[in-house]
């Protein structure tokens, strides 16, 4: 069929790209397009509108009355009633006043307080170019030691002890180093890491004693049950942190390797472990390791826990991994092989950085719900903050005060949580502009 | 080297030492037979064009010449070495042997020049700056120097390709394989992608193509072998193969690919 008067077309010119058209802006017209657009729309504002006001209007006053200066709760009442308030329109913010340095160290002694800040500030430095790309590699030597700086400032007593440690993981290096000549990586690294148990089990305590017999290098020792507060939940949290995530890493390789020893280890060891409330873990951790342990050694009640919540969220943090390696296309991995990449160089430079990347949500996800439940160590008798909170409530001066010290406390959290949360979202940001 | 290839180098049949040599393989994937009793000597310096109608085990049996596949039975050497179980002779081998794959299979997350110097540097223990020189002088060769610092999603599927090419390239390896490299590709960067294959055979590159690309085996190939089943149906030179096709197999596959 012909369409009668109808040429056929055939442009001469190609067309010059245009601009786009100029987009009507302006505050009004968000407003109608986001708030106003229908009824539905606009019955729901109004609702969200209304609810704020109230929610406002109620808190204000609690928040704008609240006495700052008091020695206790009735005195607090006390200056309340003097201004014409009743009993409930004022916080009571003097509890904290009082008492912000219980909530943040617990009873860590207070001469020495010096010293967690000066942990946290090596903490956040030695975080800093992990964090960052854009810092000098170099400062990557100072990331790895500053967890043994922080050790030996928040517990204090022989410096040899992290000293040694780290001459562990030294000796484990070496080990691993010189057995990859003659035995294959697998092997050499499993080697590495029984020489490096054995110095630890065997070697540690003498060498700490005989170094610290030739040249003391000890400062005042803190027990770990003088910690809590705010910095006991630091502590376990951003410890269990640090270390889950390596370990997370190793399990999930682990539950995709080939050899199937390596790979039903890491099944099993995962789903045990994920199988269990954190609680019994904890429980765990409290009354049981210590029988596994050597006799004689006696192990440090929060550094159980910090043993057990590491393992924990090792867990999680494996399986989240697994699925940033499963979402990864087979013509990666095969991609690397056929490049000659070993298993190592593949992992460690195509694999990892392309898995962890899609994890990194659910990874921060992870963190962000572990650094809360370091509260659950409340329930084995170490006090985080709601432990030193129950502990302040019970005070006669302090009897009866709830909002002011869960609002501080949560407010503490958020500022941490938050924190990471806008790290996850900087980092996929950078990350998606990096490689689209 | 096995018994047979003894006997056939005793004889003067083959090369003393052929890139690639499989001798009577076998594969299975469970209780699939997916090859059947390859023999395949690719002498070096020679172009082999491998065609065949899907699943009749052309890319599997490429793959398994670097050893991304494994096999059960029988034996392949590549430049002499024994591919078996052992880690460091697979990776001895693909160090020396390229592939460029149907979806390109690039890095997404390093650069063009990251990917090609990842593996001169790590596997090779190249300098960095030796290692940059070469892969720029392979970016070049492939056209595609000012491409260099992008990231591979921001270069074309011809341009990704060609990218892979150069990558194998700078592991200066000798015997490259290509698995259906224009299969994934538009009619227009298909010949991009082959004009580059095409320079590489003049070169004098052993090459193992799996390809449809039917003027690209007439122009460049030495042999073409056509696979069906999981076996090696006929085997011979392109203009032989084309204009007188024996096997009715082969007949049929030609004529529905060239026919229409």
């Amino acid at each position: 069929m012909t369409v009668p008067n109808k040429p056929a077309f055939v442009r001469t010119e190609i067309l010059p790209a245009k601009a786009p058209p100029v987009r009507a802006t302006g505050i009004t017209l968000w407003v109608r397009k986001n708030l106003l657009s229908s009824w539905l729309n606009v019955i729901l504002t109004s609702l969200v509108l209304y609810a704020l006001i109230r929610i406002t209007y109620g808190l204000w006053p609690w928040l704008a009355n609240g006495v700052w200066e008091a020695d206790s709760l009735a005195h607090c009442r006390e200056i309340l009633a003097a201004s014409g308030l009743g009993p409930t329109d004022g916080a009571c913010f003097a509890v904290i006043n009082d008492r912000w340095h219980q909530l943040l160290f617990g009873f860590y002694p207070s001469e020495l307080y010096w010293r967690p800040i000066l942990a946290m500030i090596l903490f956040l430095g030695g975080l800093a170019p992990i964090l960052f790309f854009s810092l000098p590699r170099s400062l990557l030597t100072f990331s790895c030691l500053a967890p043994f700086a922080c050790f030996w400032l928040l517990w204090g007593g022989s410096a040899w002890v992290p000293l040694a440690a780290i001459g562990g993981l030294v000796i484990a290096g070496l080990a691993i180093r010189v057995l990859s000549k003659w035995l294959s990586s697998t092997l050499a690294v499993c080697g590495g890491i029984a020489i490096g148990l054995i110095f630890y089990l065997i070697g540690f305590s003498s060498f700490v004693s005989f170094a610290e017999g030739i040249f003391p290098l000890s400062i005042q020792q803190v027990a770990s049950r003088e910690f809590g507060g705010f910095m006991l939940a630091a502590t376990i949290g951003l410890s269990a942190i640090v270390l889950s995530l390596p370990l997370g890493i190793l399990l999930a390789l682990a539950r995709q390797s080939d050899l199937p020893l390596i790979k039903w280890c890491a099944i099993v060891f995962i789903e045990v472990v994920r199988g269990v409330p954190l609680i019994v873990w904890l429980f765990t951790a409290q009354l049981l390791l210590n029988y596994f342990l050597p006799p004689g050694t006696s192990f440090d009640l929060t550094l159980r826990v910090i043993i057990m919540v590491t393992l924990f969220a090792a867990a999680y943090i494996a399986e989240v991994i697994r699925g940033g390696l499963a979402a990864l296309p087979k013509g990666q991995y095969e991609g690397a092989d056929s490049l000659g990449l070993s298993y190592w160089q593949a992992t460690r430079m195509i694999i990892l950085p392309q898995a962890l990347k899609i994890s990194i949500p659910a990874i921060v996800n992870e963190f962000i719900g572990l650094f809360k439940d370091t509260t659950l160590v409340v329930f084995i008798g170490l006090l985080d903050p709601i432990g030193v909170a129950r502990a302040i409530q019970a005070t006669p001066e302090w009897n009866g005060i709830y909002w002011e010290l869960f609002t501080f406390i949560g407010l503490l959290f958020f500022v941490v949580c938050y924190a990471m949360a806008r790290y996850s979202l900087h980092l996929e940001n950078k990350l998606r502009r990096g490689h689209n | 080297m096995t018994d047979v290839s003894q006997v056939l180098v005793a004889s003067g049949a083959i090369d003393p030492q052929p890139s690639v040599e499989i001798v009577g393989m076998n594969k299975w994937y469970g209780n699939y037979h997916a090859l059947k009793d390859i023999d395949l000597v690719v002498a070096e310096g020679e172009r082999l064009v491998v065609c065949g109608p899907s699943g009749s085990g052309k890319s599997t049996m490429i793959r398994c010449i670097n050893g991304l596949e494994d096999y059960q039975e029988g034996s392949i050497h590549v430049d002499g070495t024994l591919l078996s179980s052992d880690v460091k002779d697979i990776d001895k081998v693909r160090s020396d042997v390229g592939m460029v794959f149907q979806h390109f299979n690039l890095f997404p997350h390093l650069s063009i020049l990251e990917n090609c110097v990842l593996a001169p540097t790590w596997v090779r223990k190249m300098p960095q700056k030796e290692a940059k020189d070469i892969a720029m002088h392979f970016l070049e060769r492939v056209k595609i120097p000012d491409q260099a610092h992008k990231y591979p999603g921001q270069l074309s599927g011809g341009q990704q390709q060609r990218v892979a090419i150069a990558r194998s390239l700078c592991m200066q390896p000798r015997i490259m394989l290509f698995d259906e490299p224009t299969s994934a590709l538009d009619p227009e960067m298909i010949k991009e992608v082959l004009d580059t294959m095409i320079t590489l055979a003049e070169d004098g590159m052993t090459m193992i193509c799996v390809t449809h690309e039917m003027g690209f085996a007439r122009q460049a190939a030495d042999r073409v072998i056509f696979m069906d089943a999981g076996q090696i149906i006929e085997e011979n030179a392109p203009d032989q193969f084309f204009d007188d096709p024996q096997s009715p197999r082969t007949k049929m596959f030609l004529n529905q690919i060239l026919g229409h």
